[in-house]
């Protein structure tokens, strides 16, 4: 349909083949290295010219030729796109940090033969979840990223890492199986599994089936959201993992599991029966979120219980489930995604130089290593909210779209998210204090970091900051992608247009075959 | 209603037996027999997908078989994606579950440090936070954390 549509697979095929090459090269580090840095930043570039060309309209891609709804579609709008670029920015930044620490510490803690193809699929994975206009494509593209991301947990398989990584693996593959439960229902239920199509057939079903099959798949993202009462795995299971792991699955997959729910909510559940039950989840895995963050005494621990914490956040802006709301929860993951993977970075550095992530036994960075000190406060004031940082924009949005909507409920929730900014800042400067400006409890012998571990790190503060230079335009970016996810009819429309069927070429096909008689067992019975 | 359409009570059946005995291994805390929880009630959904497709028909090949008389060959190629995503991961969970024998003797989903830590000082009516910020080390807090590590034989780095 466009020129450029030949854009839209490169954020799933340039990681994957970089991952393929990798690992046939798997005895040759360096060709590694610069295969996933290339494979990386060409995704990268991709996301980008995708982020900007959408802007005028969605793209659609038919996988393989065949059309929408038999065949699997790829769909770029502006959420998906805003999403692939933020991410693809993250997972470079994380993996030069990853090559830094490699580069200084010998690939023990990350080796380069597995790291490094495990990495690349977990960004494939993350990108086919984006992209997928198609429930059974978006369930494939969580398993690559989960399948992954089980490698990466259990990175060189030291016990307090497969105690991790059992909990972590066994509570994924519970939720894999709720949705795919979900969607052999969805089928049952409606005859197709895309989801322009879906989004067309749902409200011709039972109401009530239409509900079950909401709370499944919620139930499904929810686990993997990491939403109260459904968020227990994650405090426990991230620390363990090296740094730039933690950091990368702290930033990305938990906003996998948001943008599900997002485009799930919108785009096919569109009445909003669950936005009460969303709103008093949102509520909950605020302030026990938050609670879990004021009692830690672990710096890594302690970013987790603030990770879950804030998912919140996006959930309340979904579940009031109007433009304002939608865009603020849009900005707010964006701003998220970048903020919780800087202060995952920063703290692996912290570790680095104080020996440790207790915050008992760190004390005086501040001296020996200010810029440091920098780096952990900037992003940690961004997340607490302190203006003019974007963490504040996105904030103010939610609690302004909170306070039109004026039920008491969303007054609660404004509230809640007031409350658990001040613990968020409370949490963040004990943390802050402790490490930085409590006297040392025993002096640490003088290191350099490497210039490449503080050099990512910094570009993603610096990241972060820009959101709140670039905030008009980006804002205005998420509530046209509000606007377009509320309307619906962008999507169902690039995906089939016409009302009729997508533009594979495999309706070639059913012209030599009879169309009409064709149609009708695919489709499961048209009324 | 078509009647292609009604499900096979028999295939809806075996579903909820399969689907049943596997949460039922699920709940357990060996990792073997979660695994195998996992294989049947994943079989179970995946019979499930066939039910979804209605009743079973001629080969869906243009030309051989009249279109009215196809099966539906969608759940088909989900069934077929999930059956190999179920491979992979089972091989990885045995992988797991067999270094987690070689690490501790048994393959059992343990406790959450901070569950467990919580629990310990529960039942010695102990207060939860002896931190007083005054700069003194290695609070009640962080020894509880060491002990709780080293109990399922993790070394801290560094």
């Amino acid at each position: 349909m466009n020129d450029l549509s030949w854009l839209v697979p490169l954020p799933v095929v340039l990681p994957l083949t970089g991952a393929g090459l990798a690992l046939a090269l798997w005895r040759h580090a360096h060709a590694q290295r610069v295969i996933s840095l290339a494979a990386l930043t060409l995704t990268l570039a991709a996301s980008l010219a995708l982020l900007w060309h959408v802007d005028t309209g969605p793209l659609v891609v038919d996988a393989g030729g065949w059309s929408a709804p038999v065949g699997i579609n790829l769909v770029a709008d502006r959420l998906a796109s805003l999403m692939l670029a933020i991410s693809s920015a993250v997972t470079l930044a994380v993996l030069v940090y990853s090559l830094a620490q490699g580069v200084a510490d010998g690939d023990e803690e990350t080796p380069v033969a597995i790291f490094h193809p495990t990495y690349l699929v977990l960004a494939a994975g993350v990108a086919i979840a984006f992209l997928s206009g198609d429930l059974f494509n978006l369930f494939v593209g969580f398993e690559v990223l989960l399948a992954a991301s089980y490698v990466l947990i259990t990175l060189s398989g030291s016990a307090e890492r497969v105690r991790a990584g059992t909990i972590y693996v066994v509570v994924a593959l519970l939720s894999s199986l709720i949705f795919l439960l979900a969607i052999a229902l969805t089928y049952a239920a409606t005859g197709t599994v895309n989801m322009a199509q879906l989004a067309q057939r749902l409200p011709e079903i039972d109401p009530g089936v239409a509900l079950v099959l909401q709370l499944m798949l919620l139930l499904a993202f929810g686990i993997k959201a990491a939403i109260f009462p459904l968020s227990a795995w994650l405090p426990d299971s991230y620390p363990t993992a090296p740094a730039p792991v933690t950091a990368v699955f702290a930033g990305l997959l938990t906003k996998v599991g948001v943008y599900a729910i997002l485009r799930t909510q919108t785009l096919l559940f569109p009445g909003g029966r669950a936005d009460d039950l969303l709103m008093w989840a949102a509520l909950a895995t605020m302030v026990v979120g938050i609670l879990g963050a004021v009692a830690q005494n672990d710096i890594k621990r302690l970013l987790s219980f603030t990770l879950v914490s804030h998912i919140g956040f996006m959930i309340f802006g979904i579940a009031l489930s109007d433009e304002a709301g939608v865009a603020a929860a849009v900005f707010y993951v964006v701003h998220h995604i970048t903020v919780q993977t800087t202060l995952f970075l920063v703290a692996g550095l912290i570790e680095r130089r104080g020996g440790s992530t207790s915050l008992d036994q760190l004390g005086g960075l501040a001296k020996i290593a200010p810029l440091l000190a920098v780096l952990f406060f900037v992003p940690a004031m961004n997340l607490a909210g302190i203006p003019p940082f974007s963490g504040f924009l996105g904030k103010v949005g939610l609690i302004q779209a909170g306070v039109a909507v004026g039920t008491p409920l969303a007054y609660a929730l404004v509230a809640g998210s007031v409350v658990t900014s001040l613990l968020t800042l409370y949490a963040l400067v004990k943390a802050w204090n402790k490490a930085f400006w409590q006297t040392a409890p025993e002096q640490v012998a003088p290191m350099h970091l490497p210039r490449g571990m503080v050099g990512s790190a910094a570009s993603l503060v610096v990241l972060g900051v820009g959101l709140t230079v670039v905030a008009g335009p980006l804002y205005g970016y998420t509530e046209r992608a509000a606007g377009d996810l509320r309307a619906r009819a962008p999507y169902i429309e690039s995906v089939l247009p016409g009302g009729g069927r997508g533009d594979g070429v495999s309706d070639d096909v059913t012209r030599d075959a009879d169309l009409e008689e064709l149609e009708d067992p695919l489709d499961g019975g048209e009324p | 209603m078509d009647p292609d359409m009604t499900p096979n009570i028999l295939l809806a059946v075996v579903v909820a037996v399969l689907v049943a005995a596997g949460v039922y291994l699920m709940l357990e805390r060996s990792l073997t027999r979660i695994i195998i929880g996992i294989i049947l009630a994943s079989n179970g959904i995946n019979v499930l997908f066939l039910i979804a497709g209605g009743a079973a028909g001629g080969p869906p090949i243009v030309g051989q078989t009249d279109a009215a008389e196809m099966s539906d060959p969608l759940p088909q190629a989900l069934v077929l994606t999930a059956i190999v995503i179920t491979l992979g991961i089972t091989a990885f969970v045995l992988a797991m579950a067999y270094r987690s024998w070689q690490l501790n003797r048994h393959d059992e989903v343990q406790d959450d440090l901070e569950d467990r830590r919580i629990a310990r000082i529960a039942a010695a009516n102990g207060a939860i936070f002896a931190d007083d910020d005054s700069g003194d080390v290695g609070g009640d807090l962080d020894e509880d954390a060491a002990v709780a590590r080293d109990e399922t034989g993790g070394v801290r780095r560094r």
